[in-house]
């Protein structure tokens, strides 16, 4: 489903992501870990289409298109989803109007016609029991004065209205205390399906006890310096990011 | 929520789409400006003679004054004297009612979307359209007439109700009161009256549309509501002009006056052609708005919607003269490319435990100037009075400009003033975010902006509402990315 070759990246002239190589298929949950600076948030943002980012070398296929040459609407079109790590406050614009500009937008793209009030409102009804989300925070203005798991939860929410074929989860485990955490990882879980993956972006493995992944990678200044299974996040929740780092520098050096 | 997108799907069109022109045969006052052409105008609308001299003084006193200069605006002087003063189109005989006007006039107003067909019309909008100088027809005329509702064409106005117009014309905006509004009393050809009874509610929302046709002529209307003791009405106005390169005039005076527990909510969607993109031609808005509460528990309500003009200039105001009484003004003024607009209101506290609420939204894109200029005036016996103001300014862009200049004037210490001021801009943060979750640039700056001017857009009635997010979302494309 996507393929990243040798990506790399750089804000400003300063080069974050180095050589990143990934393949996900269809059905499975990628963990991408490592120490604060590593570059993860960076890898989440270019993907999506963060404009700051230049994207220096390298190529992303995804579902057999060039991603990096489409606009950041049309690969939300094409099924990118981004969690975002710090949503976007958007005063007098409510969750629901949001919703409904950004569904049909993507509808269309998808040739199919656009939902009328009746059948946008039945299917926010049926997507609202999946992330236990309160009507009431959805007719507020966007994120305005949200509590840290308000904004989380209604990510998950957004992303269940817009059924993506890959979501990118960025640290939504963030700012979540152990009941939000809860609630948001069963929203991801029952979203999963064969068709579509999921690249949990996350400094901590705890949130991994919940959305079980498939592959953990480690990615340390700008590569994807180590991967295994979810016992490598086990490991890092044991012994730190250290030893990596460690074995990274010295091998660098020799 | 269907008409959210519905404005969504809309935004395809690029430019002014009010553009275009019509020809048809008129009755045009020669140019300039003289006493000579304000007895033609007189004459040629059968005016009794108070109302000729009425103008004429009205002429001496502004040939005494000069163009103002203390606005934020910069524009190069226009020549008064080539102008026309009067230009109406050419009717064989004088229309009875709506079956009996021009079909190419009623063709003329299908295509900016508004039918004066009674039976097409949605229920509870009246409407008197004004094209170039004179107004061509007015709907639902009986039917508000069972209620003892007055709604009519200003000149109709002067012939069958003269002691009503005697009493109320000039009366809140006199003819002294500043260079635009003693130009408009000496050659203002028409416009609306409205006067509800005692006790009356208005059933339907009262509506006039502007529309300039014609070449180098001014329009110099005069609305006048009088909305009796205990009476409520709604009130609409629009306006559209002819997309030409030189700039073009209008001077208009809107007056109103509320009676004891009357109350006045008057709602006003501008866009007038604002100039091409580098600036050329567009109108000069040059207006006076005022109300006057007063009798007690009285209140005026004034909303605006500005996207068009190159020029504005514009304060719709209250006079709090009864005690109780509530003035209020919420405003939303766009300005893109080279637009200037400098536009607020004045809230006069005269009267005892009077309070006034201001909610002005600027938008500035491209190399606009949006200025609001507002005055808080409490005088020496209005005990209690409240005002509160919030001035928000929205920045699109790195070459345009927002400006505030509130004036508070407070003559009695029990008054309570509050202001509130913010600037902001559009962040890529907000676009970036949209444009993850689907939304194409342009779309997601309408929905931005529409959600920042939502507290005004909210005071305007439905349908209003509609055309308002429209437009705002047409006045600022092109202006990100």
């Amino acid at each position: 489903m996507l393929s990243i070759k040798n990506l790399h990246a750089s804000i400003e002239g300063t080069p974050i992501l180095r050589g990143i190589n990934l393949e996900v298929k269809a059905g499975e949950v990628h963990a991408i870990m490592g120490p604060n600076g590593s570059g993860k948030s960076t890898l989440a943002s270019v993907l999506a289409g963060r404009e700051e980012y230049e994207v220096t070398e390298g190529e992303v296929i995804f579902q057999g298109k060039e991603l990096l040459e489409l606009s950041p609407e049309d690969r939300a079109r094409e099924g990118v989803f981004l969690a975002f790590q710090y949503p976007i406050e958007i005063p007098g614009v409510s969750t629901t109007n949001f919703l409904r500009t950004a569904l049909n937008q993507v509808r269309e793209y998808r040739g199919l016609e656009p939902l009328d009030a009746v059948k946008f409102l039945s299917l926010m009804k049926e997507k609202m029991a999946l992330v236990e989300i309160d009507q009431k925070l959805l007719s507020r203005s966007l994120n305005e004065g949200f509590s840290g798991g308000e904004k989380k939860r209604n990510e998950i929410f957004q992303m269940a209205m817009l059924e993506p074929v890959l979501s990118i989860l960025d640290e939504t485990d963030s700012g979540l205390d152990i009941d939000a955490l809860r609630i948001v990882s069963n929203g991801v879980n029952k979203l999963k399906s064969e068709k579509t993956a999921t690249i949990v972006v996350t400094h901590y493995q705890r949130l991994l006890d919940y959305i079980v992944p498939d592959f953990v990678h480690v990615l340390y200044k700008g590569r994807i310096v180590k991967s295994g299974t979810k016992e490598l996040a086990l490991e890092l929740e044991e012994k730190g990011y250290d030893w990596i780092k460690e074995e990274v520098d010295s091998t660098a050096t020799v | 929520m269907s008409k959210d997108n519905q404005i969504l799907e809309d935004l395809n069109s690029k430019e002014y789409e009010h553009g275009w022109s019509v020809e048809f045969e008129t009755d045009e006052a020669p140019l300039g400006l003289n006493e000579d052409i304000i007895r033609w105008i007189s004459t040629k609308k059968e005016e009794p003679s108070w109302l000729l001299d009425w103008r004429l003084k009205a002429f001496k006193i502004w040939q005494s004054m000069s163009e103002p200069e203390w606005a934020n605006v910069n524009y190069p002087k226009m020549d008064l004297q080539a102008l026309r003063y009067y230009s109406a189109p050419k009717q064989s005989k004088k229309p009875k009612n709506i079956n009996e006007v021009d079909p190419e006039l009623i063709a003329i107003y299908e295509r900016l979307g508004i039918s004066l067909n009674e039976q097409k019309r949605l229920q509870g909008i009246a409407i008197d359209v004004v094209l170039d100088s004179v107004s061509v027809a007015t709907t639902f005329k009986e039917t508000l007439g069972k209620l003892g509702i007055i709604f009519c064409s200003f000149s109709e106005a002067v012939k069958e109700h003269p002691e009503l117009i005697q009493k109320y014309l000039g009366s809140v905006v006199p003819m002294t009161d500043n260079y635009y509004a003693a130009l408009n009393s000496a050659v203002f050809s028409d416009g609306s009256f409205c006067y509800i009874p005692k006790g009356v509610r208005c059933p339907m929302e009262l509506s006039t549309y502007f529309r300039i046709n014609a070449a180098n002529t001014g329009q110099f209307e005069r609305t006048l509501i009088v909305a009796d003791d205990s009476s409520y009405v709604s009130y609409l106005e629009g306006c559209t002009a002819p997309q030409r390169d030189e700039n073009q005039l209008h001077a208009a005076v809107v007056e109103i006056y509320a009676g004891t527990h009357a109350e006045v909510k008057y709602s006003t969607v501008q866009n007038w052609f604002p100039g091409d993109k580098e600036g050329k031609g567009g109108i000069y808005n040059f207006v006076t708005k005022r109300g006057i509460c007063a009798g007690d528990h009285s209140k005026i309500s004034w909303t605006q919607v500005e996207t068009g003009s190159a020029v504005t200039w514009k304060y719709p105001s209250c006079i709090l003269k009864g005690d109780y009484s509530i003035g209020e003004f919420y405003s939303v003024a766009v300005t893109n490319n080279y637009q200037q607009a400098d536009t607020g209101t004045k809230m006069i506290h005269i009267g005892k435990n009077t309070k006034s609420r201001i909610v002005s939204k600027g938008i500035s894109a491209g190399k606009s100037q949006n200025s609001y200029r507002g005055q808080v005036q409490v005088m020496k016996r209005a005990h209690n009075a409240r005002n509160f103001s919030q001035c928000d300014s929205l920045l699109m862009g790195n070459q345009c400009g927002a400006h505030t200049f509130p004036y508070i004037d407070i003559a009695n210490p029990s008054a309570k003033v509050e202001h509130e001021a913010t600037t902001s801009k559009i962040g890529e943060d907000q676009i970036f975010y949209c444009n993850q979750r689907g939304i194409a640039t342009e779309d997601a700056v309408a929905l931005i902006v529409n959600g920042y001017a939502k507290e005004v857009l909210n005071q305007l009635p439905m349908e209003f509402a509609v055309e308002a997010q429209k437009l705002l979302a047409l006045t600022l494309e092109g202006s990100v990315g």
